[in-house]
């Protein structure tokens, strides 16, 4: 029998080779909290390692794949102007906006004029020097930097994205809209960080689109965390549309306090592959939380969508749509979790995924999961994947429609339950154009 | 307008079109009646081009064209339109982007340019008030919660809209109490013209006292084994189907 001492290289081990490097430049106002808690992460994360194939969580995405490539860490900032972010902006949309490039706050490329006295949008790393108190009560507090390998390895590495904060009983009308936008030379790996905390009676609506320049291959393993405080109204609206080499894990985690209401809508119309684990705790009373997706799936492209709604506490309700349109060779794989904790009485929870496939070789893998330890509570969940109907499909074409007309209006008819409870107009008449012209 | 010659079709392994003559002109109304599973709607069916049915058989001419070889929407655009015995729900699909891209389809096939939106609402208006439906009717989903009538009072308005040469309409009446009936019939007679020919499916005489053909004929087990005036309906409705299919056997036996 021969074995091998060579050792091979992990891609565990170029972050942690990499993390002295970097440590030393991450967030401004670094204090020795901070420092420990990236320490901490890192920990975490060389314990924890990149998820295995058997992985329960990860049965169905090959990450080990994605992982492998030798992406640059860092890459210098590029010079870019407010007229190369012009075609990304959202026609007819009245927003405050936040630039992101390659994962860093640009105030110069950002519009944050007329925000209601008090609320704070600006860069992460900014934030944490400027407003450290603030920053230190929820930073790391919502995500599970301990348990999750992509949440610990964000958190080692976070050195910008972006900070949302509403003081309490603040109304903010007007959107704001974060745009991301990769723009790199290099095959690039990036871990921004969002940051939203609205307090206690405030409301805000979140816009976050996430675009690309270049055709390199990138890698985001983004983390986001959202704190709704008490009677508190979040509106979370995602696009993803980065582009065929665009790799991500994206983890996000959203915490209620009582009497608060989350909508977050996460529509993925591109990506070479796309993780989503979303989590949500309404960790009080009276809490209510909507979570819808829609995704669009051609070639070879992969989309996750891993969410948790966790009802620990009596009288929430919850809500959950995710529709798929899958095409070509691209596959889904949806794992909807809820869990009723013993003192959830009383929990309303609805989840439902419905997937169309379009083509013999595109696949579906839809699991939901629920827990339910308390008696007295409304739950259900549906999952079904199908084809067009062919019956609708032969009563459109009898009024004159071709087949690729009478497909593409029953698509958009299939989408539009996710699509129209986008409460922002302008957004959602921009998606409605965006998904007729993307539809696969 | 259309020749049907020695038509056989099958589903599955069961054939149910065991050749089926017929010939319609410009102008007239034909009435197609029949026991049940006799073949009438896989007849309307193979005409508009419904694909899980196979032809082994047999022609169709419509208009001097081969209607088999034409696609579904082809043979729509054409000026072929069927009536759906049952009319398909199409949840998040609007009445009036539905219509309007079925009429914009057809219009840019004659050769016409697209309505604009306030011709195509003017449109709409006035031909739902042919069969009195409810304006409001435009934005709501195709079908989706209409009531049994107003599904096929909405069968007659598309067709309306659409304007078509050859106009199928199976079993329309079917379920409709009087009142619906003739509003349902009014809408057809309104569309007779000596330019356009119907396909009347229908169980029921009562419907041919509103649209009276010119022939009566009846489909059992996959052939027509009868034609007639409008007589014809009222003494199958009194006599049954037996008394055409006996005659039929000692035809074919003699
Ligand atoms: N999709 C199908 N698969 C198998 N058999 C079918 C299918 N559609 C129709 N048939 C069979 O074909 C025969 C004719 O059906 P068809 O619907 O044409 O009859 P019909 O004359 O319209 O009857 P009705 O008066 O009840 O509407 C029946 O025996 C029916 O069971
Ligand atoms: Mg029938």
């Amino acid at each position: 029998m021969q074995t091998t001492t060579e050792r091979i290289e992990r891609p565990e081990d170029r972050f942690l080779a990499a993390f002295e490097v970097h440590a030393g430049h991450a967030l401004n106002g670094n204090g020795p909290r901070m420092q420990a808690l990236r320490r901490e992460a890192l920990t975490h994360f060389a314990r924890l390692g990149f998820p295995e194939r058997k992985a329960e969580a990860w049965k169905y995405t090959n990450i080990g794949r994605k992982l492998a490539h030798p992406y640059a860490l860092g890459a210098p900032a590029p010079a870019l102007t407010r007229d190369d972010l012009a075609p990304y902006a959202i026609p007819g949309l009245d927003a405050a906006r936040a630039a992101l490039v390659n994962g860093r706050f640009e105030p110069g490329l950002s519009s944050l004029d007329g925000l209601p006295e008090g609320v704070v949008v600006t860069g992460l790393a900014e934030a944490a020097g400027a407003h450290p108190e603030l920053f230190e009560r929820h930073f790391a507090h919502y995500a599970d930097y301990r348990g999750e390998v992509f949440t610990a390895l964000n958190t080692a590495f976070t050195r910008d994205g972006l900070f949302v904060y509403v003081p309490a009983n603040t109304v903010v009308e007007r959107p704001i809209h974060a745009l991301s936008l990769l723009d790199t030379d290099a095959d690039l790996f990036l871990q921004p960080r969002l940051l939203v905390v609205v307090e206690r009676g405030a409301q805000v609506r979140l816009i976050e689109s996430r675009h690309a320049r270049t055709g390199t291959k990138t890698f985001t393993n983004g983390v986001t965390e959202i704190f709704v405080g008490p009677n508190a109204h979040v509106d979370l609206f995602t696009l993803q549309d980065e582009g065929d080499a665009a790799a991500q894990v994206a983890s996000r985690y959203a915490y209620q306090e009582a009497d608060s209401y989350l909508a977050t809508s996460t529509i993925t119309l591109s990506g070479d592959l796309v993780r989503n684990t979303q989590n949500y705790l309404p960790d009080a009373e009276n809490c209510e939380t909507h979570l819808r997706g829609l995704f669009l799936g051609r070639g070879t492209m992969h989309v996750d969508n891993h969410t948790l709604v966790d009802h620990a506490k009596p009288h929430c309700y919850s809500n959950e749509l995710f529709k798929g349109i899958l095409a070509d060779r691209a596959t889904g794989v949806f794992n909807g979790k809820v869990f009723v904790r013993p003192d959830a009485q009383q929990t309303n929870a609805y989840q439902e995924n419905k997937t169309v496939l379009l083509s013999e070789a595109a696949r579906m893998y839809a699991k939901p999961e629920l827990e339910i330890y308390a008696d007295d509570v409304k739950c259900s969940h549906g999952a079904t994947t199908g084809r067009l109907d062919a019956e609708a499909m032969f009563y459109l074409r009898t009024r004159g429609l071709t087949d690729g007309q009478a497909r593409r209006m029953l698509l958009l008819a299939f989408a539009r339950d996710v699509i129209d409870e986008i409460a922002v107009e302008p957004l959602r008449a921009h998606l409605d154009r965006l998904i007729e012209r993307r539809l696969p | 307008m259309l020749e049907i010659k020695d038509l056989r079709a099958r589903i599955e392994d069961q054939e149910i079109l065991k050749g089926v003559n017929l010939t319609v002109k410009p102008g007239e109304v034909h009435a197609i009646m029949g026991p049940n599973g006799s073949g009438k709607s896989t007849l309307a069916s193979v005409l508009a081009g419904r694909e899980e049915y196979e032809v082994t058989g047999g022609e169709v001419w419509y208009d001097g064209k081969n209607l088999l070889d034409m696609e579904p929407d082809e043979r729509a655009r054409e000026g072929v339109f069927l009536a759906f015995q049952y009319p398909v729900e199409l949840p998040g699909v609007s009445m009036s982007n539905f219509l309007k891209q079925a009429v914009n389809a057809v219009r840019e096939h004659r050769g016409e340019a697209p309505l604009s939106a306030v011709e195509f609402l003017k449109l709409m208006k006035e031909k739902a008030a042919l069969v009195h439906l409810d304006p409001s009717l435009k934005r709501r989903a195709v079908n989706e919660g209409f009531s049994g009538g107003e599904k096929k009072r909405n069968e007659i308005f598309q067709m309306a809209m659409l304007e078509p040469k050859l106009a199928i309409l199976d079993e329309t009446d079917s379920g409709l109490d009087i009142d619906a009936l003739r509003i349902v019939a009014d809408g057809v007679n309104q569309m007779r013209s000596p330019e356009r020919a119907f396909l009347v499916i229908t169980h029921y005489q009562r419907l041919l006292d509103y649209i009276v053909p010119d022939i009566v004929h009846v489909l059992v087990d996959g052939r027509i084994v009868k034609s007639g005036g409008k007589d014809l309906a009222l003494k199958l409705e009194d006599l049954g189907y037996d008394w055409v299919k006996e005659q039929a056997d000692a035809e074919t036996l003699a």
